[in-house]
């Protein structure tokens, strides 16, 4: 870590791979994994005369992150032409957006050791990636792939207003979160579908001038991300406190040796000569088609988490447990519904719902049962129908059929006994036969009752299922 | 009956139509003029005689079985080889691409094909469209019909060529600051500019794409308006084509300028103008007048700009579209490369001429960094102000009427050490690439010489039909459409 | 403006080509002739006028998001210089 009188600034670019399943600008598929060069037309391969046509999804994924941020939308943006030279860029140009994006100005919201943070976030563009080149595969050549070029991307950049690498790893996951949620990136860093680049610097505390930046390349994991901010803004007060200068570079992190070197020599400076791209005209968005999207727009984590605590009444480390998963969080809302007391429900979804999502393999969108039924279920143990452990089988058996509960019940004749004449029958029994316990339990060894719980239980076994609750209260009642 | 290459393109299509020629028999009298022709001027990189035969056929089975494609069925027509077509070679008149075999139609190329027409070849171009003389190709010149030593004015000199000598009866060319409509004026035949976005740019090898488009040459206007008619309209495939619809251009020629309104503009008068052209443009005018129209004189104030705008917008986009050409994916590859970089700039040296190095050079200098508002932006502005010209201009006249080219054909290798001059041959036909106008060819006076000259008008967006009215009542009150090259 | 050889070598490298002494030579002296006439761009007060990138007319066409219409590697090999399996190949990149 820097010494004591230095502060880092971070800034980070973020590019997430979007949801769709053609490319930015050609109908070719976005699947991954697939042989080298199967997934391409004339456009994602640069061919002579082949022009981009835009994938709508895309704009409507761009206008949802952007709001969803709660980022300005712009009605009319503009492509550019973004020039250089590799093997893995087909045309020798990105087509991307430069003055004119499509969303600007919104924030990223984060917790810092129980404290909340914001980061703006000046922009997010559209833009296509580049496809793969493979340098190891044969000897002595580098192979290129274009399955990849060409996939959209949502480039959102930050303003260098993360003081630390702690701050930077809080506010990617809170970034990444937000995305998933939303459904525009599946947020998976090893894939490279969330990507990120970081710009360090540093100056003395009390400063307000930036210091010099250096941008940080090959971040492909949060731990990575971490190690490469500490190292690099280590190296930058080293560089200061020996005189030395800080010069604006990109440089690569390289994990095995944990440290960052520049990427390429002053001389092969990059010039993109950016100029606006005559094959696509604006991209116009009316503000018809915003609200639209705004509507659409479920609930954030963020937001959730609140609602679950203040207006729910939830434990904090329950609402952390029920937006983790977008999915489990929509089955809650809806079941919660159904069964307005949402800690009982939300026991029941941290207990036996996510244990059988578990070895069932199956996501929260996947479940047969309805809200409706789960409902049923509860206010079935609630008004003492079945008992919490025959609830636990029943739903077992409507999660893996989604059958009907109360139908189950009835099948299966798992209604407790409400005759309460035999109950207190063998209540009697029960205590007559135990005399030597009865008195010790009236002597003080209350814990007796859990005994004598057991034994009517026992006793009552094929004369019908009596609630545990009712037990105990005539027990309680006749001991007392 | 004359022969039957000496018949124009609907007097073709009628003959077929009424069964009184066959598709193939076509083909064979076209074979034959090539045989005769071909070898002097020169038209063609590429004949596809297998593909034009099968075509034929085909076109006649469909005849047979009353089920004609149209006007278009069973003509031979050829197309400017920076235009894809499956199967076949296609290089843009570039080494670069020399082998390129594309793995899909253009668009223009696909609707030919579903309207009948039997391609006969790839004609011959200025490297990447990239000249007005057809000389900056490095495969073979290109000789103008008319004056054998001569050149037929470019970029589509070929496909000019092709028309003007009675080697098929339509072609397609492509027009980015006059190059349908220079050559058309060179060799005495119609060649038409479409509004930007009126045809589609899918499959048209890239020069400059904000200025590039598609046209026909005919020998005349009807022709011209039947091929139109089948290549113009929406492409799902180019995201600037236009949706607006597509009348049918030859019924609408009614060959009357009555009460139309004819602009006439101040500095379309160009120093180093052809005495004789500048005359002959004079007399259209009256002539028009003759049959009816106004003649309004009046001013585009922004033309001297227009052709330094042009360069800088022109070289910017080919810089940026030429990047492609990495010997990577396609295209030349220089030998014994060890590194990336060698394989980039050897390839790419080794594969472009002269004259597109020196746009690309002109172009990636005009976007670098620290120029970049100076030269790019600033081009960008005039253009806005070009285009508002026109819109002023539109205000007192239906169309714009001048000559194409400031002067008729020169002789080969005559001006090639002096770019500029080569540049002032397009001062003319640039500001309507400019503005995205439509624009039309039509042969005029020729010179004492008897070399052709070329009648421009231009017109508002999309209004195609106005100008290829225009060139329609001039061309049936002139008739020098009907002088043929002595080959 | 004065073009140097420095400038002229400068946009060559960036464009990916290489001039021979006799072509910088050349090239400085037409890029020149285009660049003063090129200058005389500057005269124009264009105060406040919008660049114009195309002459677009109408909104723009855009496609759904279905994947389809895609080359066999065939067709998307069959021009490529040198390839290996499917994929294209160059001399290795050293980075
Ligand atoms: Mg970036
Ligand atoms: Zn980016």
């Amino acid at each position: 870590m820097p010494r004591a009188d230095f502060q880092v600034v971070v800034g980070l670019e973020v590019h997430a791979q979007l949801l769709t399943r053609a490319k930015l600008f050609s109908s070719a598929s976005t699947d991954f994994g697939q042989a080298p060069n199967t997934q391409t037309t004339p456009v994602c391969l640069g061919m002579p005369g082949a022009l981009p046509v835009l994938n709508e999804k895309v704009v409507e994924l761009a206008i949802r992150t952007g709001l969803a941020l709660g980022c300005t939308v712009n009605q009319r943006s503009e492509w550019s032409r973004k020039h250089y030279f590799y093997p893995d860029s087909p045309k020798a140009y990105q087509i991307t957006q430069w003055d004119f994006p499509i969303c600007e100005w919104g924030e990223v919201s984060f917790e810092v050791d129980g404290r909340l943070k914001r980061a703006r976030l000046r922009r997010i563009h559209i833009e296509e990636d580049a496809g793969k080149s493979v340098h190891d595969a044969a000897d002595g050549l580098t192979l290129i792939d274009l399955n990849r070029a060409g996939t959209p991307l949502l480039e959102l950049v930050s303003e260098p207003d993360l003081r630390s690498a702690d701050e930077a790893i809080e506010y990617l996951k809170a970034l990444r979160e937000i995305l998933v949620a939303i459904g525009v990136n599946d947020g998976n860093l090893e894939e490279g579908s969330f990507r990120c680049d970081a710009n360090v610097s540093v100056m003395r505390h009390g400063s307000t001038t930036l210091g010099t930046r250096c941008e940080l390349k090959n971040l492909n994991s949060f731990r990575f991300i971490k190690q490469a901010i500490e190292i690099e803004a280590e190296r930058h007060v080293e560089l200061i406190e020996r005189g030395g200068v800080v010069e604006q570079q990109t440089r690569l992190f390289d994990p095995d040796r944990g440290e960052t070197r520049a990427m390429r020599s002053k001389e092969d400076a990059h010039d993109y000569r950016y100029f606006p791209e005559p094959d696509l005209p604006p991209l116009l968005v009316s503000a018809e088609t915003i609200e639209a999207v705004r509507r659409s727009l479920p609930e954030l984590p963020r937001a959730k988490r609140q609602r679950y605590v203040e207006q729910l009444k939830l434990p904090p480390y329950d609402a952390q447990v029920l937006t983790a998963d977008a999915r489990l969080a929509r089955l809650f809302d809806a079941c919660v519904l159904q069964f307005p007391d949402a800690k009982k429900v939300s026991n029941w979804f941290q207990g036996e719902l996510s244990r059988l999502l578990n070895s069932s393999g199956r996501g929260a969108d996947q479940v047969k049962f309805t809200p409706a039924q789960f409902g049923a279920l509860l206010r079935a143990v609630d008004d003492g129908t079945i008992s919490n452990s025959t609830a636990k089988d029943v739903f077992a058996q409507v999660f893996e059929t989604g059958k009907d509960p109360l139908a189950i019940v009835a099948e299966q004749g798992l209604a407790q006994s409400t005759d309460l004449g035999e109950l207190e029958r063998v209540v009697d029994e029960v205590l007559a036969a135990n005399q030597k316990n009865v008195l010790g339990y009236r002597g003080g060894n209350l814990k007796l009752l859990g005994f004598f719980v057991g034994q009517v239980m026992k006793a009552m076994k094929g004369k019908g299922n009596p609630n545990p609750k009712t037990v105990n209260e005539l027990l309680v009642k006749k001991l007392g | 009956m004359s022969a039957l290459y000496e018949l124009t393109l609907a007097e073709v299509s009628l003959a077929l139509a009424q069964r009184r020629v066959s598709a193939s028999e076509v083909l064979d009298a076209q074979v034959a003029r090539l045989g005769a022709v071909e070898p002097r001027v020169q038209a063609f990189l590429r004949i596809d005689e297998a593909g034009a035969r099968a075509a034929a056929t085909a076109s006649d089975a469909r005849r047979s079985a009353g089920q004609s494609l149209g006007p278009l069925d069973g003509v031979p027509v050829a197309l400017k080889d920076n235009l894809l077509t499956r199967g076949v070679e296609t290089t843009a008149g570039s080494r670069i691409l020399s082998g390129y075999v594309p793995p899909n139609d253009a668009t223009v190329t696909t609707r030919l094909k579903q309207a009948g027409a039997v391609i006969l070849g790839k004609t011959n171009l200025d490297e990447f469209a990239m000249g007005s003389s057809t000389e900056s190709c490095p495969f073979h010149l290109t000789q103008n019909p008319y004056a054998l030593d001569r050149v037929p004015g470019g970029s589509s000199g070929g496909s000019a060529a092709a028309v003007a000598a009675r080697e098929v009866f339509g072609a397609l060319g492509s027009d980015t600051g006059g190059s349908i409509r220079q050559p058309a004026a060179l060799t005495n035949v119609v060649g038409l500019k479409p509004t930007w976005g009126r045809v589609s740019r899918s499959g048209v090898i890239a020069y400059a794409s904000s200025l590039d488009q598609v046209g026909p040459f005919g020998r005349t206007v009807t022709d011209v308006a039947l091929q139109l008619k089948v290549i113009a309209g929406h492409d799902p495939a180019d995201s600037t084509s236009s949706d607006a619809p597509v009348p049918d251009y030859a019924a609408g020629l009614t060959g009357s300028v009555k009460g139309l309104r004819i602009g006439l503009p101040r500095e379309y008068e160009v120093a180093g103008m052809d005495p004789h052209v500048l005359a002959s443009v004079k007399a259209a005018a009256k002539t028009l007048q003759g049959l009816g129209a106004t003649l309004v004189e009046l001013s585009l104030p922004h033309t001297g700009a227009a052709l330094a705008a042009y360069y800088l917008i022109a070289s910017s986009e080919a810089s940026s579209n030429l990047g492609r050409y990495d010997g990577v994916r396609f295209g030349h590859r220089a030998e014994g490369v060890k590194t990336l970089r060698e394989l980039y700039v050897k390839s790419r040296s080794e594969g472009f001429g002269e004259e597109v190095k020196r746009r690309i050079m002109l172009g990636t200098f005009a976007l670098s960094a620290g120029y970049h508002d100076a030269y790019s932006v600033k081009a960008q502005q005039v253009r806005t102000l070009i285009r508002r010209d026109f819109e002023q201009a539109f205000g007192v006249c239906d169309v714009v009427l001048s000559a194409t080219s400031p002067v008729p054909a020169w002789k080969q290798g005559e001006k090639l050490d002096d770019p500029l001059a080569l540049y002032l041959m397009d001062v003319l036909t640039i500001p309507c690439n400019l503005a995205g106008l439509p624009g039309v060819s039509v042969p005029m006076a020729p010179t004492s010489a008897g070399l052709p000259t070329g009648l421009q008008v231009l017109g508002r967006p999309f209004d195609e039909q106005t100008v290829l009215n225009v060139a329609h009542a001039w061309e049936r009150e002139t008739s020098y459409f009907r002088r043929a090259p002595e080959l | 403006m004065k073009l140097t050889v420095e400038q002229v070598r400068h946009v060559a490298n960036l464009a990916r080509l290489e001039l021979s002494a006799a072509e910088e030579g050349r090239f400085v002296e037409r890029l020149q002739a285009v660049v003063d006439a090129v200058d005389a761009l500057s005269k124009i007060d264009t105060t406040g006028v919008p660049p114009m990138t195309a002459p677009v007319h109408g909104a723009p066409t855009t496609r759904a998001d279905e994947p389809g219409g895609m080359l066999t590697t065939d067709e998307a090999l069959a021009n490529a210089p040198q390839k290996v399996g499917t994929s294209f190949a160059i001399p290795r990149v050293i980075e």
